[in-house]
Order: structure tokens, then C-alpha cells, then sequence
């Protein structure tokens, strides 16, 4: 087949897979050609396991040849973010302390992934354990943006949008704890989604913030990230905050597209000052599009939503302090510092620990630990708590009144590499957007509105819509997409610079 | 709370040491003044967290979620111990737990 097959989306692949106008192998090869290719420049991939996809890929063809039925996404590359655990394959987290462990287990999301086919290209770079909105903060340095490679893909799952922007696989496994799947798919041009918390199992996502963290789909088009939500989503009996409920039809809603009569809400408190005129810009032009769709489009205010970030950096942190205790180089990981003299086991930890995490991942535990320790803790940790309380009733009061809301889902463009690095507030300030919705449990996704004209870089719309109707995202996110695409005549990934 | 307190380095070595983190003494100074400016922008959740309104720690109601007890498989005791930095015993060595005396 002459196409370039690294061009072809998920939905497009499995079917050019399933009707033997391609094989699964020569689509992987394509696509483990082009990370050759192109990732020595972005550097999305911690670990490529070419032998695996391969292997992978060649099982889907031999189903295929005994007449079996495939599933949707039999045959299809994905990139998976470093912070899920794969059988035998190194997984990092981006840190240091997990250099070279090789998980003897399949996270849930990984098992389902290989159950329906799916082909594993490899690991994608993150920010060390999840916390960033660079990968500036990877242990093993920075992933690149595909647009502008002097600019940060975003994070911490700016990997895996990456690989999904630079065509190194047409999907990706991202986490989202307070924007890491939807701010990267903003910087990028790509599209994210954090399903509704509990949607996706956590068995196997090594831990940041528990209470926050949910994996999700990264694509280059709505379609094929709900296509993959069906995949990984639904109740798990090894993660016990998995929401017993099932899974709202999202194929089914992005295939809709239709926004006829529906309400949506411009949030007040995201989109003003602080946000850059490029950004506001494209997306008021798209809610004029929705308008125009056939949307009964208001202005919502969710007066509490400006105290989301604070809240935010004392539940995480917290959170963060004690689910990370579990590095101390004792069952597993590196351990450092045992042969100088006879030291205790605390003093182990303690080497272990301080040359095992980076800068940011040490701030945020002593962070945390302040927040958490007697005397501080009602003030801090115990006010936080009752912020989210807050933006959870703002959230449920707007959707009295509409049916999804929109914001921009990052303030700005992609920055440049280096530039907030030592400001660890200015960096935070990232996911302003994107934190309500990981605070109340509430589903979100973003995708691309267009370039901004000071910068001629990707700018992101966030849409949100209510716990457990995750298929409102796509239905409005897809209906969306086709009108900009009829707009521009071409996907906007085809006016990035080519690698 | 009125004003936020001041974090000092003498405050990030004892909470380093409570975290079990070796932080070397030099870089002390300069995780105090990020804390500090940190801090300072997030303890504006006290303004609106008045006495009525409940925390919440999680988004979903869950409690007492149970399984059904039956057996399946699990990791072995040498999958178990395929990651960690040392063994002995077919168990996880780890350095002294006791003071040498």
C-alpha cells in the first residue's frame, strides 16, 4: 500500500487492518520507522519495544487470517505513558528511582489495551511522576513540541502528546491528576481526554495523587479518542475507587456530532486576564461556531473556581508526600548509598530518596508534608478540602443550567524550554483551566481551535461536562471539530512544520 | 489565617528529614524561599473555607466496597521480588532496622 501509514488515524488503520489492505505488522513497522526517524529530535519515547510490537502486531494478522473478529483498535500503534506499569517493559515514571525496574504485572488499562489488539510501541517521557507541565521535570530530559522543537510539549504527559502531533502513533495513553492529558493535547494541537474519575481503572498507574489521577485517550482526532475510551474504560474489580456504573456511549456520541439546542456555558472566571490574546481570540471565535451549530450558547459563573489552584497545590502535594513514600529503595527501584559504612535502613531511604527524585518531585513532598503535619493541617490541608467541596457545587450548580461548559484549556501557547523552569508558581499557573475538573471528579477534553496569530502555535478549547456523561464531551467536541475542519480544508496538525 | 508563616531553612531540613530526604545542607536556603512564595499563594483557601462547608476528600461516595471472595491468581514470590535492589532468602534484604550498640 502506497499511503503513508503513519498519516492514517486509529479508525482509519483498524479498518485498512481488518480488510487486508494493510497488515498489522507493515502498520507498525511504518510507525517504528518514523519514531527512528523523527524521536532522536522530539524525544517522546523512553523505551521503544520494537520486538514486542512487532510480535504484537503479528498476532492481530494471524487472527485476522483464522477469520476472527477483530476488535475496533486490532492493529492500531499506541504510545504508552511512562507511568503505567507494562509486563517486562521499563517503566520509569520519568524518575530516576525506577531506573531500569521492570514491573512483574499489566496495569488494568495495559491489560485491556493487549486484550483488544492494540499494538504497544513503546513508553512515553513525562514530567518525574507526573508533576509538570513541561516534561522539563523527566529525569531523562525534556520532550520536544513537534510545532516549535525549542518548545515545551506540555505536561506531564507531553510524550505522549508528542508522539500523537510528530505521527509516531495516531493514539496515546495519557494521566491526567490536574491537566496532564488536556494541556498537553492544547500545546500540541491534539486532542485529550480525562475521562469522569473512576471511569478508567488506576490498578497499575503508579500513584501520584490519588484522589485526582485519572488516565485517559490522546489522539489527533475526537473519533479515535473515544475509540480508545471504550477500550480502556469501565468497572474494575482491582481498583476499588473504579466506579461501578457502565460506560456512556462515546463512539456513539462522537459519530453524532450534533449540538442542535444544546446549552452550553462560557465559564466566567477562565478565559480573562492572565490569559493570552491569541488564545481568547480562537476560542471566542469557536464558540461563535458552536452558535452558529445550532448551541444556545450563556456565560456561567463559578465564583469559586479562582481558589482551584491553591486548593489544588496543598491536595496534591499531600497526596503526593505519602503515595510516594513507597520509594525508599527497599522492595524496589534503585538504592543508593548502602555500601559507605553501616547505615541504618533510615539513612539508606534517606540517600536513596534525595538522589533518586528530581527538584520538583522533592518540593512537593516537603511541601506536602508541611501541609499535612500537626498545627498546619486544618489550616491548609483541611481548608483545601473544603475548596473542592466548593468547586464541586459550582460545577453542579452551572450544569442546572447547561449542558457542557467551555473555557480555554491552557492560558497560553507552547512556552519556551527553560523559561519558567526556576519559577515553580509561574509554571503551575499552567493548569488554572484544567484543575476544577480533576478537584470534583468531573470529565473534560481538549482539542484544537486553531493557531494563534501572535505565535502561528496550537491553542486548545477545554469542554466539561457532568460526573459520568463523559459522551457529551466528544458529541460536542466532534461536532466541533468537523466545523473547523470545513473551515481550514485540513487537519491542523498539517500545518506543523515537518520533521 | 491571618499571615502566612515563614518557612525557614532550619523548618525544610526538619520536614526533609521527616520525608526521608538526604537534601544537602547548601540547597536548604533555596527550597525555603519556594516554599515560602508557594505558600504564600495557596493559603488564600482559608478566605472562603468557613466552618459550614463539609471537606471532601474524594469525588465518589464509595465505601465498603467489597469483591466477591474467591482466589485468583497472584504474583509469586519470585515475581515479587524480580524489581528489588537486593534479596536473600527468597526475601527483600534491606540495611539495619536497629542501632549498633
Amino acid at each position: 500500500m502506497s499511503t503513508d501509514l503513519t498519516r492514517l488515524t486509529a479508525a482509519e488503520i483498524a479498518a485498512v487492518v481488518a480488510s487486508g489492505e494493510a497488515s498489522a505488522v507493515e502498520v507498525a513497522q511504518a510507525h517504528l520507522d518514523r519514531i527512528t526517524a523523527v524521536d532522536e529530535r522530539v524525544h517522546a519515547f523512553l523505551h521503544v519495544d520494537t520486538e514486542g510490537a512487532l510480535a504484537a502486531a503479528s498476532a492481530v494478522d494471524a487472527r485476522r487470517a483464522a477469520g476472527q473478529t477483530l476488535a475496533p483498535l486490532a492493529g492500531v500503534p499506541l504510545a504508552l505513558k511512562d507511568v503505567m506499569t507494562q509486563q517486562g517493559i521499563p517503566t520509569t515514571c520519568g524518575s530516576r528511582i525506577l531506573e531500569g525496574w521492570r514491573p512483574p504485572y499489566d496495569a488494568t488499562v495495559t491489560a485491556r489495551l493487549k486484550a483488544a489488539g492494540v499494538v504497544i510501541l513503546g513508553k512515553t517521557n513525562m514530567d518525574e511522576f507526573a508533576m509538570g507541565s513541561s516534561t522539563e521535570h523527566s529525569a531523562y530530559g525534556p520532550t520536544h513540541n513537534p510545532w516549535d522543537l525549542e518548545r515545551i510539549p506540555g505536561g506531564s504527559g507531553g510524550g505522549s502528546a508528542a508522539a500523537v502531533a510528530a505521527y509516531e502513533a495516531p493514539i496515546a495513553i495519557g494521566t491526567d491528576t490536574g491537566g496532564s492529558i488536556r494541556q498537553p493535547a492544547a500545546v500540541t494541537g491534539t486532542v485529550g481526554v480525562k475521562p469522569t474519575y473512576g471511569a478508567v481503572s488506576r490498578y497499575g498507574l503508579v500513584a501520584l495523587a490519588s484522589s485526582l489521577d485519572q488516565a485517559g485517550p490522546c489522539a489527533r482526532t475526537v473519533l479515535d479518542t473515544a475509540l480508545l475510551h471504550a477500550t480502556i474504560a469501565g468497572h474494575d474489580p482491582l481498583d476499588s475507587t473504579s466506579a461501578p456504573v457502565p460506560v456512556p456511549d462515546v463512539v456513539g456520541a462522537a459519530r453524532r456530532a450534533d449540538v442542535r439546542g444544546l446549552r452550553i456555558g462560557v465559564v466566567k472566571e477562565l478565559g480573562g486576564e492572565g490569559y493570552q490574546a491569541g488564545v481568547r481570540q480562537r476560542f471566542d471565535e469557536a464558540v461563535d461556531i458552536l452558535t452558529g451549530l445550532g448551541a444556545e450558547v450563556v456565560e456561567v459563573s463559578c465564583p469559586h473556581f479562582p481558589y482551584a489552584l491553591a486548593a489544588y497545590y496543598l491536595i496534591l502535594p499531600s497526596e503526593c508526600s505519602s503515595n510516594l513514600a513507597k520509594f525508599d529503595g527497599m522492595r524496589f527501584g534503585v538504592r543508593v548509598g548502602e555500601d559507605d559504612g553501616s547505615p541504618s535502613v533510615e539513612q539508606v531511604m534517606g540517600r536513596t530518596r534525595a538522589a533518586g527524585f528530581g527538584d520538583e518531585t522533592i518540593r512537593r513532598i516537603i511541601l506536602g508534608t508541611y501541609a499535612l503535619s500537626a498545627g498546619y493541617y486544618d489550616a491548609y490541608y483541611g481548608s483545601a478540602q473544603k475548596v473542592r467541596t466548593l468547586i464541586t457545587r459550582d460545577f453542579a450548580a452551572a450544569f442546572e443550567q447547561v449542558d457542557v461548559l467551555v473555557s480555554p484549556t491552557a492560558p497560553t501557547t507552547a512556552f519556551k524550554l527553560g523559561e519558567k523552569l526556576d519559577d515553580p508558581l509561574a509554571m503551575y499557573l499552567n493548569d488554572i483551566a484544567t484543575i476544577p475538573a480533576n478537584l470534583a471528579g468531573t470529565p473534560g477534553m481538549s482539542l484544537p481551535v486553531g493557531l494563534a496569530p501572535e505565535d502561528g502555535l496550537p491553542v486548545g478549547l477545554q469542554i466539561m461536562a457532568p460526573a459520568m456523561a463523559d459522551d457529551r464531551l466528544y458529541n460536542v467536541g466532534a461536532a466541533l471539530e468537523a466545523a473547523l475542519l470545513d473551515r481550514w480544508g485540513r487537519p491542523i496538525l498539517e500545518e506543523a512544520p515537518s520533521l | 489565617m491571618s499571615e502566612t508563616p515563614s518557612i525557614t531553612r532550619d523548618d525544610v531540613a526538619h520536614l526533609a528529614r521527616l520525608a526521608r530526604i538526604d537534601v544537602p545542607p547548601e540547597q536548604l536556603d533555596h527550597y525555603a524561599e519556594q516554599l515560602q512564595v508557594i505558600l504564600g499563594a495557596v493559603a488564600q483557601v482559608s478566605e472562603i473555607a468557613s466552618e459550614g462547608v463539609p471537606p471532601m476528600s474524594h469525588p465518589l461516595p464509595l465505601v465498603n466496597v467489597f469483591r466477591e471472595d474467591v482466589v485468583r491468581p497472584t504474583l509469586s514470590n519470585a515475581e515479587a521480588l524480580s524489581g528489588a535492589p537486593s534479596v536473600e532468602s527468597e526475601r527483600f534484604r534491606v540495611p539495619r532496622i536497629l542501632d549498633e550498640e
